[in-house]
């Protein structure tokens, strides 16, 4: 490095200030127009969607989805709550699976993270090593498929949108070097004083693990949240379809979103705005995630800042 | 004697392994009878005999699987897509850090990170709603542009040329918030003497970045490339599944090892071929995994996975 510096030392010293402000001033602005061109073909998407989702179906028919909506409705949005029962049924279900779910995997994936990280703990490693096995090799989709439906017998029932999201390796070793930098002497005097390990992983390391808990929480709910993929495997029976899975069905299929809305109360001959409701649809299922995103993104930021210092 | 001290050691550590006993039931159903369950390949599946009492029929799945062709045009595509992703990704992910670590204002930074992270928390799904909305044939808003300014509609959901593009393009998309984090904390964890140090010897900002600040992110890079690079065989399911859906005219161009064994499994039910198709992959990943591993024990030993 040291060898670098000097020869740019000798290359640079006739430079005067002024050409480096120019070379600065040049950085700071292709910086702010490459960002500022990244953000926007980030944002507008989303912009897109809302903008379709608020104009007018015979608009959309004729013109297209536009950025900006030339004719304004809110008919899409004023028939989804009209005949709200499938997607309030779908809301229930992705909520219900992401509280239980989150509830569940957080505090399994502490309770397994806080054994593997006592360092008394005989066999850690082989258990670590247990773990970790299933992230290099996994025997694919078809066991795996077999085994929930033809063994577990866990077909077309509500836990099956729970159970094999319930752990994941990456949590439970995130949470494990987390864990791991709580000084020993805090839970050493509490086992001098007599406390079992599962005392003191309940009223001990529970508590000093907040902020891990906070952001592997929310790795977890984002992850149930999101997820469809186990509806479209396991799920048939429409009172069972979550949210993300209930929109996939109503993307791909216009009749199936007649016949939800129809079963939902609406008259069968209708004239039901498809184009702008597929968008309205997509806003109502995403919209508390964007709601709650501006609060929760920090969180993120810092967990992946964790994993990536602690690798 | 060693029996006892293996249950004394079990009756001393009863409630640690306790507390184990849900997270190992876990992956024993959920990761490790599957794994045994990989002898399906070699089977002829019936419901009756299911996973271990169906009969052998030696390699017959296999042949079918790599007698059909698809073999070899989905394992090209998966790894492809996947060269690809690596690629673009981490060049623009790169670039975003070092751009939005050197060149913008705090403020700016913090509301630029916050819009190019929003990606990250959609669900595949509402990608393809999304998908949807820029590029149908009557509707979509690419069409409606090209039909205002007087150009030809593009047909995009019949044409397997236009998807390498497009799924390379979505793929930047959704990663470049999650990714360029990362290396934002990487750039942040550098030693700021170094940069004092050129400050002083007169380097310029470019210098500063080509000299010190890429240099410095080397471990970083490297390691994140070589782990994507062991997974090289893994298709991301979510994306290729809502971005082409079952949409045959495409498969060309579109199809990875992951749809392609899904599809055999619930469309068509052919499970001894869906099976000897996940025993490929998971053969060839463990190999890739291995490999990459290997290389980045030989670069740095801390950060190996194992």
């Amino acid at each position: 490095m040291s060898a670098v510096m000097t020869t740019e030392k000798s290359n640079n010293a006739p430079r005067g200030a002024g050409k480096k402000q120019m070379d600065r001033l040049l950085l700071t602005v292709l910086g702010y127009v490459f960002i500022s061109l990244l953000a926007i073909v980030c944002i507008i998407p989303f912009l897109l969607i809302i903008s379709s989702s608020l104009t007018e179906e015979s608009t959309i028919v004729e013109n297209g989805f536009q950025l900006l909506p030339t004719a304004f409705s809110v008919d899409a949005y004023a028939l989804l709550f009209k005949y709200p029962a499938q997607m309030l049924k779908a809301y229930g279900v992705t909520i219900a699976v992401t509280a239980l779910g989150t509830l569940a995997g957080l505090f399994l994936t502490a309770m397994t993270a806080y054994v593997l990280q006592r360092k008394d703990f005989k066999w850690r490693n082989k258990f670590s090593f247990f773990f970790f096995f299933t992230t290099l090799f996994s025997g694919g989709l078809v066991p795996w498929y077999l085994m929930i439906v033809n063994y577990l017998d866990l077909k077309d029932k509500l836990i099956v949108l729970i159970l094999p999201m319930l752990l994941n390796v990456f949590y439970i070793i995130v949470m494990k070097s987390f864990m791991s930098s709580i000084p020993e002497a805090i839970t050493e005097s509490a086992k001098i004083d007599g406390a079992g390990d599962f005392r003191i992983f309940i009223q001990l390391m529970l508590p000093l693990s907040k902020p891990a808990l906070a952001t592997i929480g929310l790795f977890i709910a984002l992850g149930y949240w999101n997820d469809w993929y186990h509806a479209l495997l396991f799920i048939s029976s429409e009172n069972l379809m979550p949210l993300q899975y209930y929109l996939y069905k109503m993307l791909g299929n216009m009749d199936g979103m007649r016949k939800a809305m129809v079963s939902s109360g609406a008259v069968v001959t209708m004239n039901i705005p498809t184009e702008s409701l597929k968008m309205a649809m997509t806003i109502v299922a995403t919209g508390p995630i964007l709601l709650a995103y501006p609060f929760i993104q920090r969180y993120f930021v810092q967990g992946l800042t964790i994993g990536a210092v602690k690798g | 004697m060693n029996r006892q001290g293996l249950w004394g050691d079990v009756r001393k550590n009863k409630t640690l392994l306790l507390m184990l006993t849900p997270a190992v039931l876990f992956f024993i159903l959920f990761a490790y009878v599957p794994m045994a369950g990989i002898v399906l390949a070699f089977k002829q599946f019936n419901y009756g005999g299911g996973i271990f009492g169906s009969p052998w029929n030696g390699l017959d799945n296999f042949r079918f699987f790599f007698e059909s062709g698809n073999a070899w045009t989905v394992t090209r595509n998966t790894a492809l897509y996947n060269i690809a992703f690596i690629i673009v990704n981490n060049v623009l992910q790169i670039a975003a850090a070092i751009l939005l670590f050197e060149a913008v204002g705090k403020w700016f930074r913090k509301l630029s990170q916050t819009v190019m992270f929003l990606p990250y928390f959609i669900s595949w799904v509402v990608v393809g709603a999304i998908a949807y909305n820029l590029f149908n044939y009557d509707v979509g808003t690419l069409n409606s542009i090209l039909a205002a300014i007087g150009l030809e509609r593009i047909d995009i959901y019949n044409t397997p040329s236009y998807w390498p593009f497009i799924l390379v393009l979505v793929s930047a998309w959704k990663a470049l918030g999650y990714g360029s984090v990362m290396y934002l904390a990487a750039i942040t964890g550098i030693d700021t003497e170094m940069y004092e140090a050129a400050e002083i010897d007169g380097a310029n900002v470019f210098q500063r970045i080509i000299h010190i600040t890429i240099p410095n992110l080397y471990p970083t890079i490297i390691i994140l490339v070589l782990l994507a690079v062991g997974n090289i065989f893994r298709g991301d399911f979510g994306m290729f599944y809502n971005m082409v859906g079952n949409n045959g005219l495409l498969f060309s161009s579109t199809d990875v090892i992951d749809t392609f064994v899904f599809r055999s499994l619930t469309t068509s039910n052919e499970i001894g071929l869906s099976a000897a198709a996940g025993f490929f992959q998971s053969v060839l990943g463990f190999a890739t995994i291995l490999l990459a591993n290997y290389a980045v024990r030989k670069y740095d030993k801390d950060h190996a996975l194992f």
